[in-house]
């Protein structure tokens, strides 16, 4: 579980052109840069925007990662309410903080 | 010399970015309320405009995270984000470098802040420059302060940080303008996106209308959470231009809800009369 690394990856996704470019030309080799495991890879890849919401990626960066795959607001919306449903709540980060013991 | 100007207003991308799908009169009174901020803006003359912020994971990520950041370009870059996404056209947004250098100086003395020569601004300062300074002809000094990945910076850290921006500001022969972005509570980019908790909005409105330092710092980021959501960590940047202008109260311009911009939309002038 390395949520720090999946939110990284997004970061420079949205900011870095040849990041971008690495995404689209060789995604094997640019997750190789990022401590992820398997189902953090996987969602990425396909990408499962509403799993990577479950995993704890803060919005912020998430809904840019899903408007580059082409989801409208209401499509990213549904994508994360979806996702709640089915796995259950936020695991980890900050959304995930409110019935846990306070990470303020 | 004082302060020339000091505002707040909201900042979240759907205001530009779909727009078209926003009650069309609320919108219209918003976007008339950012426009009337601006002109008197333009009015007070400013040299150059502090804009106080809380960009997201744009320029500032986890591996490295100011509390505070200040730029210090000769230009900035904006948005960062797709221009067809915010409705906002890419552009480069002139700065002053000189005169930055000289705040953080100074800023040195009481605060640990970091600087940036180079910044590319996000929806936190390009929506509210598309609306203040639509010809992008006022230089721009950035200012970050961490609402975005907590540990954050105490409420009565940033208000004691504007208030030694403003005393600096003071101090110089420039004239300044300051505006603050952020929240008030709004539950951006998750599935309660739209959710906005209308009464805590105006009880923290009516504390930064009379300036009430001790009301505007009582707030706890684990309150703010629970009722106002992670875009109420926000409040750090309004609460920073209390501090620069305290003793002064503000006049609210317009507020309402408008759930498909995912924030109570806020503009606010403060009443100077430093
Ligand atoms: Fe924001």
């Amino acid at each position: 579980m390395s949520l720090y690394y999946v939110q990284k990856l997004l970061y420079q996704l949205n900011r870095d052109p040849h990041t971008r470019s690495r995404y689209e030309t060789d995604i094997d080799s640019l997750l190789t840069d990022y401590d992820l495991d398997e189902e953090e890879s996987a969602a990425i890849r396909r990408p499962d925007i509403g799993l990577l919401y479950v995993m704890g990626v803060n919005g912020q960066l998430l809904m840019h990662y899903a408007a580059l795959h082409g989801f409208e607001w209401d499509e990213y919306i549904g994508a994360m309410r979806a996702a709640l449903k089915e796995h259950g709540s936020v695991r980890a980060g900050l959304y995930g903080s409110v019935d846990s013991e306070s990470k303020f | 010399m004082p302060l020339v100007f000091a505002g707040v207003v909201s900042h979240g991308p759907g205001i530009t970015g779909r727009y078209e799908r926003a009650d069309k009169e609320l919108r219209e009174a918003l976007y008339e309320n950012f426009y009337r901020l601006g002109a008197e803006l333009k009015e007070a003359r400013p040299d150059v405009l502090i804009v106080v912020a809380a960009e997201h994971f744009a320029n500032f990520f986890m591996d490295n995270m100011p509390a505070y950041a200040m730029g210090m370009a000769e230009y900035y870059e904006g948005p960062i984000e797709d221009e067809q996404w915010l409705g906002i056209k890419r552009r480069k947004i002139p700065g002053n470098a000189q005169l930055s250098g000289l705040i953080v100086e100074k800023l040195l003395q009481r605060f640990d802040l970091a600087y940036s020569q180079e910044w590319q601004f996000d929806h936190g300062i390009m929506v509210p420059l598309n609306f203040l300074t639509p010809d992008y002809d006022v230089p721009i000094i950035p200012v970050n302060i961490n609402c975005q990945g907590p540990p954050l910076t105490p409420l009565a850290r940033a208000y004691d940080f504007g208030r030694e921006l403003g005393r600096i500001c003071a101090a110089l022969p420039e004239r300044i303008a300051i505006v603050g972005t952020g929240g008030i509570s709004h539950w951006p980019a998750t599935p309660d996106s739209g959710k906005i908790n209308e009464s805590w909005d105006r009880e923290f409105l009516e504390h930064w209308l009379s300036n009430d330092r001790a009301a505007l710092t009582a707030y706890s980021d684990e309150e703010t959470y629970l009722a106002a959501g992670q875009g109420g960590f926000e409040i750090r940047t309004f609460i920073a231009v209390s501090g620069a202008t305290e003793g002064c109260t503000g006049e609210l311009y317009f507020y309402a809800p408008i759930p498909i911009f995912a924030v109570g939309c806020t503009v606010a002038r403060v009443k100077l009369t430093l």
